[in-house]
C-alpha cells in the first residue's frame, strides 16, 4: 500500500516527564478527511499539536509526501504547506478581517487576492465584514476567520482543534460543509472533534484514541456502525 | 479685553508648553508601549535610551557646527538626529543580541525582564555621564522665537503676549510627523501589520510564519528611533542633563499606563493627558485670575495648586485615579 500523505507514525511523548502520546499513528489521504475522536484527556489534541511539531516526540517519525519532516519547527512545517487552525486564540481579534487573511499569507511573496477571493467565495460573510476587527465577530464567523487565515497560505494539509467548539448546531453543519468543500479542492483535511457522530459522518478515516493510543482505526461511516463504538464513545 | 488678555497668558504659559511637553512625553510613551506590545515587558532603560540618543544627537551637533554647517532658522541637531537615531538604534540592537535574547530564549517572566531592563538602565546611565558629563547642556542654535511676546503685544495691542519659540514649535511639528509617520507604518505595511499581529497572539503569529527575530528588531530600531526623537526634542526645548532624563520615566511611563500600555494611539492621549495635568496644577494662575476676575476678588496668592518640585507627584496621582477605575488604561491596553 503507497504511503498516506501525511503520516504521523508510532509517535510518544508529552510536555513533561510523563508521556501522554503511547505509540500513536494518525495518517491522512490527499484531499480526505480524517477525523480524531475519543474521551476527554485521550490526547487527541495532543497528538495532533505533534504531528504539527509543537511537542517534542520521543519516538516515532511524521512524514509529508515521503518527506520525514520530525525535526521540523511549526513554522517550517507552515512553509512546506501545513495549516493549523488551533482551538482557541486562532484569531488576531484587534485586527480587520481582511488583515487577518493578509497575515495568513505572511509567507507568500506572490499576489495573493486569489486566494483572498477564494476565501470570500466558501465564507461570504467574511467579505461583508472585512473591514471590521475579527474580535466583533460571532463565535461562527470567527472560526470561519480562523479557517480562512489557515487557507491564505494555499496549504495540503489543513489541520483544525475542534474547529466546532462552541457554536451553535446551526453553524456546526454549515462549518461541516465548507470544511468538505475544502477537502475536495485537493486539501487533506486532519481534525479533532468533540462532536464525534456528526464528524465520523463526514470522516475519510475516523481515530478513536484512548489514554494516547489508537483504539480503533476505520472508515468514518463503519466506526459508526460498530457496536462497540457506538456503546462506548457514541452514547449507543 | 481683559477676557482675550486671560486667554493669551493661558495659551502663553499653560497651552504652548504643555502642547509641547505633551509632544515630548507621547512620543517617549510611544516607545514605552511598542516594546510592551512586542516584548511583553516595561522598559525601564527607555528614559537612559532617550539619554543616549540625545548625547550622540548632541556631539553630532557639535561636529557640525565646528565644520561650520548649520540648518539657517532651524538647530544644527536636527540635522544630527538621524545620527543620533541610526547609533542609538545600534546600540540597543547590541544590547538585545547580548542581553535580553538570552532570556527571551529561556522564556523569562517579564518581571525578570523588567529588572534586567534595570540593569541596561545602570549601564547606559553610565555610559551617558561618562561620554558626556552629568552638567547641565544646552545645544539649541538657530532662530530662537518664532513669534516673540514683543511682536505679539505689538502685533494686537494686548497687554499680555504670546511667545512662540522655535523649539516648541518644531517639537509639535516633529512630533505630527512622527506619529503620522509610525501609524502609517503600522497600519499599511506588511512589517507592521506583522508587529501587530505578533503584539495581539504571539502563537498563531508564528504559526502564521511571522519571524519573531525580525519582529523584535524592527521593534527595537523604532523605539531607539522614537526615543532619541523625544529626547533630543526635549533637550532642545529645555536642555540636556543626564539625570532629569532618567527622572523623565516616570511621567513617560505614566502616560503610557494611563493611555493604555500596548495601545499606540492610548499612549499619544496618555501623553497629553499627563503634560496638561502637570503644567496647570503646577501653573500659578494668578494672572489670569486677575484678568477675569473683578478688582475686588482679585486674589492676593499665586493661585498655584502645587509648586513645580511636585510636579512628579502629580503623574502619580493620575496614574492611580486611572488605574483605580480603568485597570487597563483609557484606550484599553493590556492590563498590567
Amino acid at each position: 500500500m503507497a504511503e498516506p500523505f501525511l503520516i504521523g507514525e508510532n509517535m510518544t511523548g508529552g510536555y513533561g516527564a510523563a508521556d501522554i502520546l503511547h505509540g500513536c499513528t494518525l495518517a491522512v489521504e490527499k484531499g480526505q478527511i480524517a477525523v480524531i475522536v475519543g474521551p476527554n484527556g485521550a490526547g487527541k489534541s495532543t497528538a495532533m499539536k505533534a504531528v504539527f511539531g509543537m511537542l517534542k516526540l520521543r519516538a516515532g517519525h511524521v512524514r509529508l509526501d515521503g518527506e520525514d519532516i520530525t525535526a521540523l519547527s511549526p513554522q517550517a512545517r507552515v512553509a512546506k504547506g501545513m495549516a493549523f487552525v488551533p482551538q482557541t486564540h486562532n484569531i488576531f481579534t484587534s485586527m480587520t478581517v481582511e488583515e487577518n487573511l493578509e497575515m495568513g499569507a505572511f509567507l507568500r511573496r506572490d499576489d495573493i487576492r486569489g486566494t483572498m477571493e477564494q476565501v470570500y467565495g466558501l465564507f461570504p460573510i467574511l467579505k461583508q465584514k472585512r473591514r471590521q476587527p475579527a474580535g466583533e465577530l460571532s463565535g461562527g464567523q470567527r472560526q470561519q476567520v480562523a479557517v480562512g487565515r489557515a487557507l491564505m497560505t494555499q496549504p495540503k494539509v489543513l489541520m483544525l482543534d475542534e474547529p466546532t467548539a462552541g457554536v451553535s448546531p446551526i453553524v456546526m453543519d454549515e462549518l461541516f460543509d465548507r470544511i468538505i468543500e475544502v477537502a475536495r479542492t485537493g486539501i487533506s483535511i486532519l481534525m479533532v472533534e468533540q462532536n464525534a457522530r456528526q464528524a465520523l459522518m463526514i470522516a475519510d478515516r475516523g481515530y478513536v484514541l484512548v489514554q494516547g493510543a489508537n483504539r480503533f482505526t476505520d472508515t468514518g461511516p463503519a466506526l459508526m456502525a460498530d457496536p462497540e463504538v457506538r456503546r462506548s464513545f457514541l452514547g449507543g | 479685553m481683559d477676557i482675550l488678555n486671560a486667554l493669551v497668558a493661558f495659551l502663553n504659559f499653560v497651552f504652548v508648553p504643555g502642547l509641547a511637553y505633551g509632544a515630548q512625553l507621547a512620543l517617549g510613551a510611544l516607545g514605552v508601549t511598542l516594546i510592551y506590545g512586542i516584548l511583553r515587558f516595561s522598559n525601564f532603560a527607555h528614559g537612559d535610551t532617550m539619554a543616549f540618543g540625545t548625547m550622540v544627537t548632541i556631539l553630532g551637533t557639535w561636529g557640525l557646527q565646528a565644520a561650520g554647517v548649520s540648518a539657517g532658522p532651524l538647530p544644527t541637531a536636527l540635522l544630527a538626529l538621524p545620527l543620533g537615531i541610526a547609533v542609538t538604534a545600534a546600540l540597543v540592537l547590541g544590547t538585545d543580541r547580548a542581553v535580553y535574547r538570552f532570556y527571551r530564549r529561556q522564556k523569562a517572566a517579564p518581571t525578570i525582564l523588567v529588572i534586567v531592563s534595570l540593569g541596561v538602565m545602570f549601564v547606559m546611565n553610565g555610559i551617558v555621564r561618562f561620554i558626556i558629563g552629568v552638567e547641565e547642556i544646552g545645544f539649541t542654535d538657530g532662530e530662537r522665537f518664532l513669534i516673540t511676546a514683543g511682536d505679539f503685544r505689538n502685533m494686537t495691542g494686548l497687554s499680555e503676549g504670546l511667545a512662540i519659540r522655535t523649539t516648541q514649535a518644531i517639537t509639535v511639528v516633529t512630533a505630527v510627523i512622527v506619529v503620522a509617520a509610525l501609524f502609517w507604518f503600522l497600519n499599511r505595511t506588511r512589517t507592521g501589520k506583522s508587529m501587530r499581529a505578533f503584539s495581539d497572539n504571539e502563537d498563531l503569529a508564528l504559526l502564521s510564519g511571522i519571524n519573531p527575530e525580525r519582529v523584535v528588531a524592527v521593534t527595537w530600531i523604532l523605539a531607539a528611533a522614537l526615543a532619541t526623537t523625544a529626547g533630543v526634542l526635549y533637550g532642545l526645548d529645555k536642555s540636556f542633563k543626564a539625570f532629569t532624563y532618567f527622572q523623565l520615566l516616570l511621567p513617560i511611563f505614566a502616560s503610557a499606563i494611563v493611555g493604555g500600555l500596548g495601545s499606540p494611539i492610548g499612549a499619544i492621549a496618555g501623553g497629553f493627558v499627563i503634560a496638561f495635568s502637570e503644567v496647570t496644577v503646577t501653573y500659578a494662575w494668578k494672572k489670569v485670575a486677575t484678568y477675569l476676575l473683578p478688582d475686588a476678588l482679585a486674589p492676593d496668592g499665586l493661585v498655584q495648586l502645587m509648586s513645580t518640585d511636585y510636579k512628579f507627584a502629580v503623574s502619580f496621582a493620575i496614574l492611580i485615579i486611572v488605574l483605580l477605575f480603568m485597570p487597563t488604561g483609557l484606550f484599553k491596553g493590556k492590563s498590567v
